[in-house]
């Protein structure tokens, strides 16, 4: 009976899993059907689900249109630049915080989470001019700059929930054994926090792929990345969903991509230390 | 090693030398509609003509584009020197000084061939601050086979009356067919744009002379009521969610008996999409006899930011784009039909032109519409679906809103109306129009 009952709740509880993960799953399942149909099939109402003429049109359209590799590599290297500038920064910033905190320490960290929530258009015009002054607009280094910032907060908060995890006395014996700071934060807290350092970089990737706002107001040609990219396939007059689903697949893929092979890390780092 | 380095130190080369192939680079700032792709897949014949110069294409959502040209405008980033904006801002920026005159553009471009109405809302004390790419206007594009069924003659100027009766002959909702289909999306350039025009025919307008809001006025209750009762009875469900392109699907799939909206719209519902594709007529935005029908004016137009570091390429590009030979270009290429429309006398006055069949109507729809003189009583701004003020963008859209709510029965015609009174009251007080 109690088996039963366990192989019950363990069907409702998987199928239950299964609804939710296909409910958050099924818009992204559906811009990609979209990329696949013609402008006509993309809006016909009732909609179609998969018996339709699929064709690869719309991605040939896409491909001839703009040079979706300039705005790829441009994706990567704002993407990975802003990274690791951030982790540069985030690291020694995080271990003072978690090893050696003040008074002040639990302030400063909301302080900064309090930052995130500052609508950006609200800074936009004296980051555009200083961003004129220096001469940084459109450029790959003005874009890590803004992105590295943006995203900093979370960066710190994420590593300083992950170094508390790690028992300090570890670190004192470390520096009783003549270690210096170098070592004692290169060689035996990061191996320990790996995992936590691994999702926070994952997480940090994902969050400058897909930022939209800076990334396009920043930027024309030479530094687009890939949300410039897509906000090129919308258009006021005239029939566009499947042309700019195609532009979105494309864009997304990489990161999916990388997202699918990296869950287990990503899984581990998030469960181990910040959002547990 | 060597032959790797020796390779890599070569192609860096030919990179160089391809780079420096072009004496100037122009960073062109464009939407994404048809006739703006269209252009820049005829980009070779610019080069051919001017080898020294190099385009660089920004393809940007037209509230993307909007918003990043306008702070860079604004802030003189210097980061486009050819921008694509809309009738609104022309007169706007213009008179900020953040525009460069085009008066000096070559005689063979021909500005006199400018369509008047379209020149005019380019133009600011006598300066031509941007060049039209292509015009347009509104007009009712209604099913043949469904106003012959129901007995009915379109007249070429209809009056808002017979819309009406119109719309209640074709009304067929069982088989998902709907009399009439308009703009119901909330923001200043979609429902907006549609009930501004279509107030003005009412006897309506914005503001009086001394910058007062008009929504508690009878006229704008009769406008919005007429439209609320057309909607709600013989519009498609879901209405409030409608913007050009909802509409032109539902167009195009045989569910709409008339539709008013933007001329350019011709060449999409009886083109290869549509299934309806020769059952479509034309005619004039109705009126109510009262000297103004309720059909816009809007022109994308190629401007260049007063700052730019390019003035005499851009200038080059501007009249390529824009001119007499480029239409004979698109034509020689994609057929007439495909032209950019509304902008020139001389393409109306082409026979080959005067074959396509919604060349007359839009030409007659442009000419109809006076963005100096939109409005039954006297009104102290530029703008026939607009008023040319800079705050206008929030609060139309923040009054589209309302009238939004009000289709999807959030609220009654009234409450909307009172609502929008307040806010623009407010808005224009805090601008300083109003004391």
């Amino acid at each position: 009976m109690a088996r039963a009952v366990t192989t019950r709740r363990k069907t409702l509880t998987t199928l239950a899993a299964w609804g939710i993960a296909l409910l958050i799953f099924f818009p992204i399942l559906w811009m990609i059907l979209t990329s696949f149909k013609t402008e006509q099939d993309a809006v016909l109402s009732p909609p179609v689900w998969f018996w339709f003429d699929w064709t690869t049109e719309n991605y040939v359209t896409v491909m001839d249109r703009a040079n979706y590799f300039r705005f790829f590599m441009n994706s990567v290297i704002i993407a990975i630049g802003s990274t690791a500038l951030g982790l540069l920064i985030a690291i020694p910033a995080a271990w003072s915080m978690a090893f050696v905190p003040g008074a002040k320490t639990k302030d400063l960290l909301m302080w900064m989470l309090s930052t995130k929530m500052m609508p950006g258009v609200a800074v936009l015009v004296p980051i555009y001019l200083i961003f004129i002054k220096l001469k940084l607009l459109d450029t790959h280094f003005g874009l890590i700059i803004v992105i590295m910032l943006i995203n900093l907060p979370i960066i710190i908060w994420m590593l300083y929930t992950y170094f508390k995890e790690i028992p300090g006395e570890i670190l004192e014996a470390a520096r009783m054994d003549g270690a210096t700071l170098r070592s004692e934060i290169l060689y035996v807290l990061l191996p320990m926090a790996i995992p936590g350092i691994a999702s926070t970089v994952l997480l940090n990737i994902i969050l400058a792929w897909n930022e939209a706002f800076w990334t396009i107001t920043l930027t024309t040609v030479d530094a687009a990345p890939l949300t410039k990219f897509i906000s090129s396939f919308s258009s006021p007059q005239g029939l566009f969903y499947a042309k700019l689903s195609a532009a979105s697949t494309m864009a997304i893929a990489p990161i999916l991509i990388m997202g699918w092979f990296s869950q287990k890390q990503l899984v581990r780092g998030l469960t181990f230390g910040a959002v547990k | 090693m060597k032959p790797t380095f020796s390779a890599l130190l070569g192609a860096t080369g030919l990179c160089a030398l391809s780079t420096g192939a072009f004496a100037e680079t122009l960073t062109i700032a464009t939407v994404n509609n048809g006739d703006m792709i269209r252009m820049q897949g005829l980009t070779a014949d610019f080069n051919a003509k001017y080898p020294d110069i190099e385009l660089e294409w920004v393809t940007l959502e037209e509230n993307v584009l909007r918003q990043n040209v306008t702070t860079d405008i604004a802030t003189q980033g210097g980061q486009y020197d050819v921008l694509t904006i809309g009738t609104y801002e022309v007169p706007i920026w213009g008179k900020q000084g953040w525009l460069a005159s085009l008066n000096d553009l070559p005689a063979e471009w021909d500005i006199d061939d400018l369509l008047p109405a379209i020149r005019g809302g380019l133009t600011v004390d006598d300066n031509l601050y941007a060049a039209p790419f292509y015009g347009e206007s509104s007009m009712v594009m209604y099913r043949t086979d469904l106003m012959a069924a129901a007995g009915l003659e379109m007249p070429e100027a209809p009056t808002w009356g017979f819309i009406r009766q119109a719309a209640e002959a074709m009304t067929d909702k069982d088989n998902e067919i709907y009399g009439i289909c308009l703009r119901g999306k909330a923001g200043w350039g979609e429902n907006m744009a549609f009930l501004t025009a279509m107030s003005n025919s009412f006897g309506a307008r914005w503001f009086d002379m001394d910058w007062n809001p008009q929504f508690d006025g009878e006229a704008w209750a009769t406008t919005l009521d007429f439209y609320l009762d057309l909607m709600n009875n013989f519009g498609p469900p879901g209405a409030s969610n409608n913007g050009f392109n909802e509409n032109l699907t539902l167009f195009q799939q045989g569910k709409c008996g008339m539709w008013i909206d933007a001329t350019v719209a011709a060449s999409f519902v009886t083109g290869a999409d549509s299934t309806v594709a020769d059952k479509v007529g034309f005619a004039l935005a109705p009126d109510n006899g009262l000297g103004r029908r309720g059909n816009w004016l809007w022109a994308w137009s190629l401007a260049i930011p007063a700052s730019t570091d390019s003035m005499d390429a851009a200038k080059a590009f501007v009249a390529w784009a824009t001119s007499k030979e480029y239409t004979a270009l698109v034509a020689a290429n994609e057929g007439w039909a495909n032209v950019p429309p509304g902008t020139r006398t001389s393409l109306y006055a082409n026979p080959e032109y005067q074959a396509v069949p919604f060349a007359q109507m839009t030409l007659d729809s442009i000419n109809s519409a006076d963005p100096t003189n939109p409005t039954v009583d006297p009104v102290p701004y530029v703008g026939v679906q607009f008023v040319a003020i800079p705050e206008f963008q929030g609060i139309g859209t923040s009054v589209g809103q309302e009238f939004s709510a009000a289709l999807a029965g959030q609220k009654s015609a009234a409450d909307a109306l009172a609502a929008a009174q307040t806010l623009t009251v407010q808005a224009m007080t805090d601008a300083g129009y109003i004391q």
